[in-house]
């Protein structure tokens, strides 16, 4: 660690270079249809968590279903496609990656970047607002005659276009442009999020005093303008064989007795496509966790992050692996075992730099001064859970033991626990942790700590039987099991007692809601800067930050985010904007 | 920007903190729109390149039955190379401040691009007559996918290219106006450069 105290060859600056910002001057431009990246950033937020409940009901849905089969009218078997199906897609893709890139990205990049602001806020105004389309799009699928797609999330040709399937007429195409729409309307972020912190960025603020939130979202961005085109390019491709009867993933095919007109596409081509987009789709989620979960922990434990250098080179070795591992998911649809091996040893390998971010997580820790916080308490949640997670993820890397597992609940299991729990005990860390950033209220602490327990317990309880079911071979995708020899019945107990607590977690939400709202309002004033940060997204002169973000003059930047517990400074943490002369000596 | 050497760099140290301080925070030297536009064509590569590897895919299939090309698919290839050497005309005009040469040039771009598009839509419908439909065939299929998602690109330009027409009414003489055309001028090759080379896989598959 530098001493910061000391002379550091503190160069003076000249002029940052100013942004041409966009005033706005009714009600309507500032909170409507509003180019400012912070209001743009709740937009964002509060449409993907609206959207992120409709995925949350559909999926009790499910479970009560499988808890209490044949108790249920309303659920046939259609239904029950169409629940996971939604359920699926707007959980990854409405609701994470909005989150993740569109919310945070929205709300932090410019701020800790020392920027006013994107620097294409038209363009981004427009993202969000071809965003809110996909979403109507997708939501007025289920208002269609025959209902919303039930293909499954990975909306597999033929079988998501034939009649046999639910929503197999206006309900995939509904999908299929709700895709495409989204893709559109986050490629327009995207240029923004890239654009900004390449360009934007305050000076003394190098790529490398970044913090890792900043790096998380870059990469993701980079990675999902990257992954997103092939979805988009599945997307197109299926609409025209749906609406137009070409026949790019459709090969010839006999439906209820009936040769249909389609002969030839490629099914599998699909299927490359898609997980092309879908594997890079889970780092375009994981990585902005990553990032933000090593700021949360570093803030709330007092301490530098433990190897800046190598975070850094795991988010973009990551990154660039993902690319490279997508045919992991296709073992059982048949491949060379030649491609087999490759895939698994790709998969294998990212396991590498991953296990690189736990151990320095788990350093930074050592001899920290730790606080509980709530959102260290989702911080560290999501280490536990992340490498749960993600050991199950090199079992099923691995072509000989993921083929008899492939079609099982440990497959559910494990994609829940790594791409469902983890990143959103981050995203809970986050808003409890940049909350008091953005209201300029505190939440209240018991209610806090009451969701944390419910949520990490209960995930855990929900999510640790259900490997179990996937060992006994429980299938997944099924409506009931029926009677099943090899299934014991206890196995259907344990399914109840799965739902009971599914809803009960589901329900206890409902206090996060409950404290978000009250404390608008009723919340203990906060300080400026409650959590004693370092990095710039802190060091606004207002709380919550203005227009413009900094006030008359950019701050200017003098070191990395991570100067905490520094001997003989007050308060123990360096912000970097604090000129080393300036320095506040214990 | 060498991001190998941005990678090595280690910010807790302090003879690194005196560069670092000195850092002006940009990482390339380039207009900002300029970087965003590269982003931009960058992730289009993305999209197109996976249309041409899935008609890549698909044409070696036995049912693959190329379709004639009309003759008319040349005449569209040579309005629209005139369409991106009147952009860039007009892009040299206005950086040597010549304002009429610059409206000229904009508005024969703009001309020959929607002529152009007028161009592509005529080939349509003679195939269509011809019954050559989407449907009947992977080869037709491709040839309407390739060339709509060109056009819309090219539409999507189109839009960009009327903002700067209406800039330049109401400026003709300014940095940003130049910036603007430079930007138009980008993707007009670019998209030169996409139709090239779908042109060439259509004739030669």
């Amino acid at each position: 660690m530098a001493d910061v105290g000391a002379d550091i060859g503190y160069v003076p600056p000249a002029e940052v270079e100013e942004m041409e910002l966009y005033h706005a001057h009714s009600f309507i431009t500032k909170y409507v249809f509003s180019q400012d990246a912070k209001v743009i950033a709740i937009q964002y937020s509060l449409t993907a968590i609206a959207i992120g409940l409709v995925g949350l009901v559909l999926s009790w849905m499910m479970r009560l279903q499988l808890g209490f089969p044949e108790s249920f009218d309303f659920i046939d078997p259609a239904d029950y496609y169409q629940f996971i199906t939604m359920h699926g897609m707007i959980m990854v893709v409405y609701l994470l990656t909005a989150l993740f890139l569109g919310g945070f990205g929205n709300y932090l990049i410019p701020l800790m970047v020392g920027a006013r602001d994107m620097v294409f806020p038209y363009v981004n105004m427009v993202s969000y607002w071809v965003f809110l389309i996909a979403v109507l799009v997708l939501l007025a699928s289920f208002f269609v005659p025959g209902g919303p797609t039930g293909a499954g999330w990975t909306l597999y040709p033929p079988q998501a276009i034939l009649s046999g399937t639910p929503g197999s007429g206006g309900g995939i195409v509904l999908m299929l442009i709700s895709l495409s729409l989204f893709i559109v309307g986050f490629t327009m972020g995207g240029l923004n999020y890239v654009t900004t912190v390449l360009q934007a960025r305050t000076r003394g603020l190098t790529l490398m005093r970044m913090p890792l939130s900043i790096w998380g979202i870059f990469t993701a961005t980079v990675l999902a303008l990257l992954a997103f085109p092939a979805l988009l390019v599945g997307s197109i491709m299926m609409t025209l064989d749906s609406l137009l009867g070409t026949s790019f993933f459709m090969p010839a095919i006999v439906e209820q007795g009936e040769l249909l007109k389609h002969d030839g596409g490629s099914p599998i081509l699909f299927q490359h496509l898609f997980w092309f987009f879908g594997h890079p789709e889970v780092y375009i989620v994981a990585l902005p966790a990553f990032g933000i979960v090593s700021d949360l922990l570093s803030v709330h434990a007092r301490r530098h992050i433990f190897g800046y250098r190598m975070m850094v080179w795991a988010i973009v070795i990551i990154g660039a692996l993902s690319f490279i591992v997508w045919a992991h998911h296709m073992y059982v649809s048949g491949m060379n075992p030649y491609f087999g091996f490759f895939f698994a040893t790709t998969t294998l390998i990212i396991a590498i730099p991953t296990a690189l971010k736990v151990y320095n997580w788990t350093l930074t820790l050592w001899k920290a001064n730790i606080q509980l916080t709530v959102p260290m308490l989702f911080a560290l949640a999501f280490i536990v859970t992340f490498v749960n997670g993600g050991i199950t993820g090199l079992f099923l890397g691995n072509v000989v033991v993921d083929i008899p597992l492939s079609d099982t609940m440990f497959v559910v299991a494990h994609f829940h626990m790594v791409m469902g729990v983890a990143p959103l005990l981050v995203i809970f860390g986050a808003i409890y942790h940049w909350y008091p950033l953005m209201t300029g209220r505190m939440w209240h602490k018991g209610m806090g700590l009451f969701h944390f327990w419910v949520t990490f317990i209960g995930a855990y309880t929900i999510f640790l039987p259900i490997h179990y079911l996937g060992f006994l071979g429980v299938p997944r995708r099924y409506f009931e099991m029926g009677e099943t020899t090899f299934i014991p019945e206890s196995a259907q107990t344990l399914n109840a007692f799965i739902t009971v607590v599914v809803l009960f977690v589901g329900f206890a939400q409902l206090v996060f809601f409950y404290n978000m709202i009250r404390s608008m309002t009723k919340g203990e004033k906060s300080e400026r800067n409650p959590w004693k940060a370092a990095s710039l997204e802190w060091q606004t002169p207002e709380v919550p930050p203005g227009h413009g973000n900094f006030g008359p003059d950019l701050p200017l930047v003098y070191r990395w985010a991570y100067d905490y517990g520094v001997p003989g400074v007050k308060d123990d943490f360096v912000p970097q904007n604090v000129h080393p002369d300036q320095v506040v000596k214990a | 920007m060498n991001i190998l050497q941005e990678l090595r760099q280690k910010p807790w140290m302090a003879d690194q903190a005196v560069l670092d301080n000195a850092h002006d925070g940009t990482a390339y030297v380039l207009a900002k729109p300029k970087l965003g536009l590269r982003v931009l064509l960058i992730s289009i590569t993305v999209v197109l390149s996976l249309f041409v590897i899935a008609y890549s895919d698909r044409m070696f299939v036995s049912d693959w039955h190329p379709l004639p090309e009309p003759w008319m698919l040349w005449l569209n290839t040579a309005v629209l190379i005139f369409s991106s050497v009147a952009m860039q005309r007009g892009v040299n005009a206005a950086r040597e401040r010549q304002i009429a040469a610059v409206k000229t040039n904009m508005l024969a771009a703009g001309g020959f691009a929607f002529a152009f598009l007028f161009g592509q839509s005529m080939v349509w419908q003679q195939l269509i007559a011809l019954g050559f439909f989407a449907a009947a065939n992977p080869a037709n299929a491709f040839f309407y996918l390739l060339t709509a998602v060109h056009g819309v690109h090219l539409l999507g330009g189109l839009v960009a290219w009327v903002r700067v027409v209406k800039r330049f009414k109401q400026a003709p003489d300014t940095v940003r106006l130049r910036e603007s055309m430079e930007l138009c001028a980008t993707y007009w090759h670019y998209l030169l450069i996409v139709w090239l080379v779908f042109f060439i896989l259509l004739l030669f598959t």
